[in-house]
């Protein structure tokens, strides 16, 4: 008992004896640290900690973790994640994954574990390729993008992970580079007090099948990203740029003058939901993509009403009788002479 | 009036989907087992909801088999049926018996109908049915006769006709009507003006059955004399759920049941939700894969955690049951079994799925499988699945098909205080904890739950080392693992009971049967022996591992009959067990088998049997 009660925990007390098998320079190295780091500084419980992954580079997470772990099959972590928490609602779950494992195969269960509000993080890590499979494009790739299964380029319009998240229903939305470890240790550390579905993009580099996707995004953090503050109007480029709504809805990069950010759009995490899918729209190469918590509201989680109908039940028919149980609907006696009586 | 006393009657009701014969046959179904009777029921409908009024394929039926003398099966052929249109004769008519009795719905026989169900003439007026006892009646005219003056719709009247039947068979085999009425007020509580208005048709007909003088004669089934005790009426799906609550608490630990809409398994699903106060927690999943990774996740956690669906359902749990086999956690899966392949029969019941459960997974992955004889059974099958899932660390399959969980019959309750309890411990104890380290007896491995300090460990679905359970690509250690997986399935025979024997331990022909079948197997080889034949019959409820007492018995027979409703998938398992020259009684119509069709084909090989020198070598040339 003594490990689980001591309350300052260090990184190294949630890394497990496990290699990490990852490829030099691969980007899952640092979201493993960020993770580590950031749960240890919250002073989890480690026996009441849970990571669930697929199939996938990244899904080798939680034998990394010095946790309860599973990593199951392809793209069915968000449902046995669900089977889990729902039943143990006291557990911390967090789910990994990756594009390929949470938004092809696994797409089913994403949404709908998202709109059920399961209280689950979801850490999805997108490297706009399948790594373990040797380098197929995947949902989230551009089109054009040439890998052994489309030498003419791919054809598919890449899906946009963070409008899928808000469009299912997920009460808590971010994005963050799996380098920047400030934003994402700050992400992680609300995303772990939400009580809901937590839903993380987290941008990755595969220097092995996709090096550099993200280089555009992330060599350049003052013109390529939006970093999201409450309250804070929508500035980049060092402050000298802003994204304000034009005719038609149609947002628009404006500069700013003299620091006069009126007319700009203003962040907020808790707005509409409207506001939040629009923040979802605004990708590169347009756009400066939005970093940060671009969404969260408060909702009931599954686990809670799926336990509040039991504990009802329980309050209005009593504790389950099962001798009851067994003689219900049309019951009837033979007596010692074999007939009914 | 005269009164005619028989020994047992079946009767059919037959008519539109949307006709009420469903109801119509429950009802009449628990009347008899109210009077006593030894019943057996067998619904058979179109997977259509509301297929077209008076279409062939949209026929809906309802065999009840009602007997003063223990039965087993719903009955091979109809004494009477109830036709409530002319496409239900059409498509029943083959299956009455000569000389039985007829009661045809004259009101629906109208030219449109006619047409629909391909009669080219009226059947009422060419002589088709000549040999029978046919009462004619108007059974829409009588209905809507009944109903003059009530503010009811003609639609929503002539919805009340079912109950005109129900009355006039009441009055044929002589029911008190006072609990249909007081039951009728009672489904209806909700709409008082349906109730009043069916039960004033129900009371029509069993007035016009006594007034109008073609019935002349009132048949009175005697009760049957059964094993003192108390009773109910049960499905097969409504047992099952009963005997997974029961499951659980005898394990001392909470239910979780995740499942996806399918035909027949949903029911299980709508009796579970209802036993919310019990702490059982359902789960209607997006599909059927996300409702077994639930079912793992929950048993991952430590609750008694089961999926059920049909065929179709299965093979897409496929892969995740792997999962389950690799990381040995204990789940129940249940197959309530429809035919197949691909959609298939859903509404009809078949034993296709065996082969699928036995060898429907990569890899090398054995599962436990045992199968449900009866309706009743189900539920000490349900028990018997989560007490071996727990006790061996493993899923478990349980396997019932359409015709049980639909079918009813009267079931002695169980004694709950009696039945043993095998309550779960988990393992809290961090000293020397080895993920995979097994029990000595039952190769189970620990089963630690998440929240469990100092046992923070992963598991997954690569291949695990032998003892740490860490990631391990060693061939030695993964034919060890492929080894143990399966030894672990076999060391389930030291928990296995008696094989279920019916007849001598040797003999002429030994007949072999599994699941649903049982009622007409066992009736079948008991009718036999009655006339001093050599027939044995060993019902197996364990598939794997195969019951461990036929092993024993096998050879001793000159002929061994496997009969299923498939083309013989035990048949090729038990060939390749015991090297048995094993014969098939096959049947693949979605149709239970009827007691004289086994009787048949044992009769057939009795004959060989009889012929049948006991040299290997002649053996073998016969065989060729
Ligand atoms: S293939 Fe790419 S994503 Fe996978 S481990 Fe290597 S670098 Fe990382």
């Amino acid at each position: 008992m003594t490990e689980a009660v001591k309350l300052k925990l260090s990184k190294k007390d949630l890394e497990s004896d496990q290699d990490v098998r990852w490829c030099p320079g691969c980007g899952d190295y640092a979201i493993l640290a960020t993770v580590q780091r950031t749960l240890a500084q919250l002073g989890i419980r480690r026996e009441n900690t849970v990571f669930i992954s697929g199939i996938g580079c990244s899904s080798r997470f939680p034998y990394y973790m010095n946790t309860y772990g599973f990593h199951t099959i392809h793209g069915r972590a968000p449902a046995i994640a669900s089977g889990l928490k729902v039943t143990r609602p006291e557990l911390d779950v967090w789910v990994i994954t990756g594009d390929g494992d949470g938004l092809s195969i696994g797409g089913n269960h994403m949404i709908h574990a998202l709109r059920r509000n399961m209280d689950l993080k979801i850490l999805l890590f997108n490297n706009q390729i399948y790594g373990l499979t040797k380098g197929q494009y995947s949902p989230t790739s551009a089109v054009g993008t040439r890998a052994p299964s489309t030498p003419s380029g791919s054809i598919d319009h890449p899906l946009n992970p963070i409008s899928l998240a808000l469009g299912s229903g997920a009460t808590f939305v971010a994005r963050a580079a799996d380098t920047d470890a400030k934003l994402m240790g700050s992400i992680l550390e609300q995303a772990y007090r939400h009580k809901g579905a937590v839903f993380i993009e987290l941008l990755q580099n595969c220097p092995v099948f996709n090096d550099g996707v993200w280089e555009g995004v992330k060599d350049d953090p003052a013109g390529k990203q939006v970093h999201l503050v409450e309250g804070k109007s929508l500035v980049f480029a060092g402050g000298t740029k802003g994204i304000r709504l034009g005719a038609g809805m149609v947002p628009e990069i404006v500069d700013v003058v003299d620091g006069d950010t009126s007319g700009l759009l203003v962040h907020t995490e808790k707005g509409s939901p409207l506001y939040a899918h629009l923040l979802a729209q605004l990708v590169q190469p347009d756009f400066p993509m939005p970093m940060g918590i671009l969404y969260r509201t408060e909702r009931t989680t599954y686990e809670q009403l799926a336990q509040a109908q039991i504990d009802d039940a329980v309050a209005k028919q009593g504790p389950g009788d099962l001798t009851k149980l067994m003689y219900s609907g049309m019951v009837w006696e033979v007596g010692a002479d074999g007939t009914r009586h | 009036m005269e009164t005619k006393h028989l020994d047992r009657v079946v009767i059919r009701f037959v008519g539109d989907s949307g006709d009420g014969m469903q109801l119509t046959g429950t009802e009449f179904a628990k009347a008899a087992a109210e009077a006593g009777n030894d019943i057996s029921t067998f619904p058979d409908f179109p997977a259509e909801i509301r297929a077209p009024a008076g279409s062939l394929f949209g026929v809906s039926g309802f065999q009840l088999h009602f007997s003063s003398s223990e039965i087993h099966t719903p009955g091979d052929a109809p004494d009477v049926l109830v036709a409530m249109n002319p496409a239900g004769l059409k498509t029943n008519l083959k299956d009455l018996v000569d000389t039985g009795t007829l009661i045809v719905n004259t009101g629906a026989f109208i030219e449109a109908n006619l047409k629909k169900a391909g009669y080219k003439s009226n059947p009422l007026e060419d002589g088709t049915l000549a040999k029978y006892k046919v009462h004619a009646v108007d059974i829409n005219h009588l209905t809507m006769t009944a109903l003059e003056g009530s503010e009811l719709s003609n639609k929503e009247k002539g919805r009340a006709k079912n109950f005109f039947a129900l009355g006039l068979v009441f009055w044929m085999y002589g029911r008190e009507p006072e609990g249909e009425i007081r039951r009728i007020h009672q489904q209806f509580a909700k709409k008082p003006g349906y109730g009043e208005a069916n039960v004033k048709v129900f009371k029509a007909g069993y007035h016009y059955g006594e007034t109008a003088e073609v019935f002349q004669t009132v048949y009175k089934v005697p009760p049957a004399t059964f094993k003192p005790g108390m009773y109910r009426n049960i499905t097969g799906n409504e047992a099952i759920a009963l005997g997974l609550v029961v499951g659980a608490d005898l394990a001392g630990k909470k239910l979780f049941y995740a499942g996806y809409p399918i035909t027949p398994a949903s029911s299980i699903l709508h009796s579970l939700a209802k036993y919310k106060n019990f702490g059982t927690m359902t789960f209607q999943a997006e599909d059927e894969i996300a409702a077994m990774g639930a079912a793992l996740g929950a048993a991952f956690g430590g609750s008694i955690a089961v999926t059920a669906s049909s065929g179709p359902g299965i093979a897409l749990k496929g892969e995740a049951m792997g999962l389950g086999v690799m990381t040995e956690l204990p789940v129940v899966i249940l197959n309530i079994q429809r035919g197949g392949p691909s959609t298939g029969l859903p509404t009809k019941t078949e034993q296709s799925d065996l082969s699928q459960s036995l060898f429907g997974r990569n890899g090398e992955s054995p599962l436990p499988v045992l199968a449900a004889k009866s309706p009743g059974d189900t539920f000490y099958c349900a028990v018997e699945a989560v007490k071996i899932a727990t006790r061996y660390m493993v899923p478990v399959i349980l396997l019932s098909d359409g015709y049980i969980a639909n079918g009813s019959e009267p079931w002695p309750l169980p004694n709950l205080a009696a039945m043993p309890r095998f309550d779960v411990v988990h393992r809290t104890d961090p000293q020397s904890y080895f993920v995979y380290e097994r029990d000595p007896k039952t190769l189970a491995r620990a089963w630690v739950v998440p929240g469990t300090p100092g046992l923070e460990h992963r598991i997954g679905g690569i291949e695990k080392d032998a003892l740490t359970g860490n990631i391990s690509y060693a061939p030695e250690n993964h034919e060890k693992q492929t080894h143990v997986r399966a030894e672990k399935v076999q060391r389930i025979a030291q928990d296995i009971g008696e094989l279920d024997l019916s007849g001598a331990e040797s003999g002429e022909v030994l007949l072999i049967g599994w699941g649903g079948t049982y009622g007409a197997l066992r009736q079948a080889q008991q009718s036999l022996a009655a006339q001093g034949k050599s027939v044995s019959h060993a019902h197996l409820r364990w598939l794997s591992p195969l019951e461990p007492g036929l092993a024993k018995i096998i050879h001793n027979f000159k002929r061994v009959v496997v009969a299923e409703l498939n083309t013989g998938q035990l048949r090729m398992v038990l060939r390749a067990q015991f090297l048995v020259d094993a014969i098939g009684l096959n049947k693949i119509q979605g149709l239970p088998f009827k007691v004289a069709e086994v009787v048949a084909a044992i009769e057939k090989e009795l004959g060989v049997a009889a012929t049948k020198t006991t040299s290997a070598a002649t053996q073998a040339q016969a065989n060729a």
